[in-house]
């Protein structure tokens, strides 16, 4: 268990309590979390943990008011919930081919995850031999790949049960979004993007349930990018660029030129 | 875990107590868009549920937006439940005491660390109000298995699950040297798990 981050002196799969009393830092969790997709150990441990947290609140049982109940279940009124995790048909392509309705959802989930599981090492290796550095430069140059991070985006890349949406343009750029409902939040990853037109910037938004535009960052001059949207994707039906006047508006003041519908 | 163990399959009776009700498949009727069946859900967990949100944000007005947020949440995801990763129970209040410590992890936690901790850093001891018999038992266990603890275990655990610290502050707050916490907790959470019996 000799990791190479001898100055943080700790071994991963110590991290497993804290983690399962929510006690890490979004970077230290960024990390567990790709360590616990390849760690069947880690995972049980974790789900034992939990159970035994979970008893420590065995003894405080405090009855909400009786408007909670009343808002919560008004609220599900306007709350699809999620399909079940065996529907992959907004997965990546490559999870598709192999999706066949007689292999159990848990064989499923260990076939992807063996897929990915060279690119979690590669990518935990990166994550904790360049701590310092990524979190100086989240957006790591004109790499053409995608680059591991260290940040909330990285969660959401790691979620095995995030949405993609991609998108193809005429001039052959591309761009996925993707969406953790578990993470509450959304990645774009753009391949071969045009550099927006002078004075003009890509902006994305977020759709709410209700049909309105939230200004959710804008995107870095590359061409090819990974960007975490601002803002609480967990219930966002859409995301949506537009070409909007440098430093970027309040309200999309054009058509959008992409826009990814998300399942609710 | 118990992937193949046919008990991991069955409900979640075991850890929510006999004659609970069966939470697991409760929510996978709420999945389907059953309102009633989560309706005994909140029912059956909101106590639970908001004694512990309300423990962590201490506010009260705000522990009720989170007991609200927890729970629209569990209907959104109810479908992600999988009984062979652990208790209804479990999967429930993860996502409890994850909504509570985001909360106060967020822009207004500056103005509570300012405030004592030694609030939280204090396991339960009021009394247990009307809570069924079991529940009791249940919490006379759980408080015995809390004392077997070392006196590190316990505070580091209490800090880290109710006072809603990550484990680096955690290890400030004892004065334990910087990556020891995370040790403290996890032998703590391991310790208990066995004592009280919810190993897998």
């Amino acid at each position: 268990m000799n990791h190479p981050d001898e100055t943080r002196g700790d071994d991963v799969h110590a991290l497993s309590g804290a983690y399962a009393v929510n006690a890490l830092d979004d970077v230290e969790r960024a990390r567990f979390e790709a360590h616990l997709l390849g760690c069947a150990d880690c995972r049980e441990e974790v789900a034992g943990l939990r159970e035994a947290a979970t008893m420590l609140g065995s003894d405080g049982a405090v009855e909400p008011p009786a408007s909670v109940r009343d808002a919560v279940l008004a609220g599900i009124e306007t709350i699809r919930p999620l399909p079940p995790v065996v529907n992959v048909e907004t997965r990546s392509s490559d999870a598709d081919a192999e999706r066949s309705p007689a292999t159990p959802p848990s064989r499923l989930a260990d076939r992807r995850l063996a897929r990915r599981l060279p690119l979690l090492v590669a990518a935990a290796v990166v994550l904790i031999l360049g701590v310092g550095a990524l979190v100086l430069r989240p957006w790591a140059g004109d790499d053409p790949a995608p680059t591991p991070h260290l940040t909330a985006a990285e969660r959401v890349l790691a979620d095995g049960d995030a949405a993609r949406v991609a998108k193809s343009f005429p001039d052959g750029a591309q761009a996925t979004v993707v969406v953790s409902r578990k993470e509450g939040r959304a990645v774009i990853l753009t391949k071969k993007m045009a550099p927006a037109p002078e004075s003009r910037v890509y902006q994305l938004w977020l759709q709410t349930p209700a049909g309105e535009m939230e200004p959710a960052g804008l995107m870095p001059d590359l061409r090819n990018a990974t960007v975490l949207l601002d803002g609480d994707a967990s219930r966002a039906t859409g995301v949506g660029i537009t070409v909007e006047p440098d430093g970027g508006s309040k309200q999309p003041t054009s058509e959008p030129i992409a826009f990814f519908t998300l399942d609710s | 875990m118990s992937h193949g163990d046919p008990a991991g399959a069955s409900p979640a009776g075991a850890s929510a107590g006999a004659g609970a009700p069966d939470l697991a498949a409760l929510l996978k009727q709420a999945a389907r868009g059953d309102r009633g069946a989560f309706a005994a859900v909140y029912d059956a967990t909101a106590a639970r549920v908001h004694g512990l949100v309300l423990r962590v944000v201490r506010d009260r007005a705000q522990a009720e937006e989170v007991t609200q947020e927890v729970f629209l949440e569990v209907w959104r995801q109810s479908s992600r439940f999988d009984p062979a990763l652990g208790s209804a129970l479990a999967w429930l209040m993860t996502i409890a005491h994850r909504k509570a410590v985001d909360r106060v992890r967020s822009a207004d936690s500056a103005a509570r660390r300012d405030q004592t901790y030694h609030q939280a850093n204090q396991m339960p001891d009021h009394d247990v109000t009307a809570e069924a018999a079991q529940a009791s038992l249940e919490a006379r266990r759980v408080r015995a298995a809390v004392r077997d603890l070392t006196d590190v275990q316990r505070e580091a655990i209490e800090l880290a699950y109710f006072g809603g610290y990550t484990h680096t502050e955690v290890a400030a707050l004892l004065d334990l040297p910087l990556g020891t916490a995370k040790t403290r907790i996890r032998d703590g959470l391991i310790r208990l798990r066995d004592t009280i019996g919810v190993g897998r």
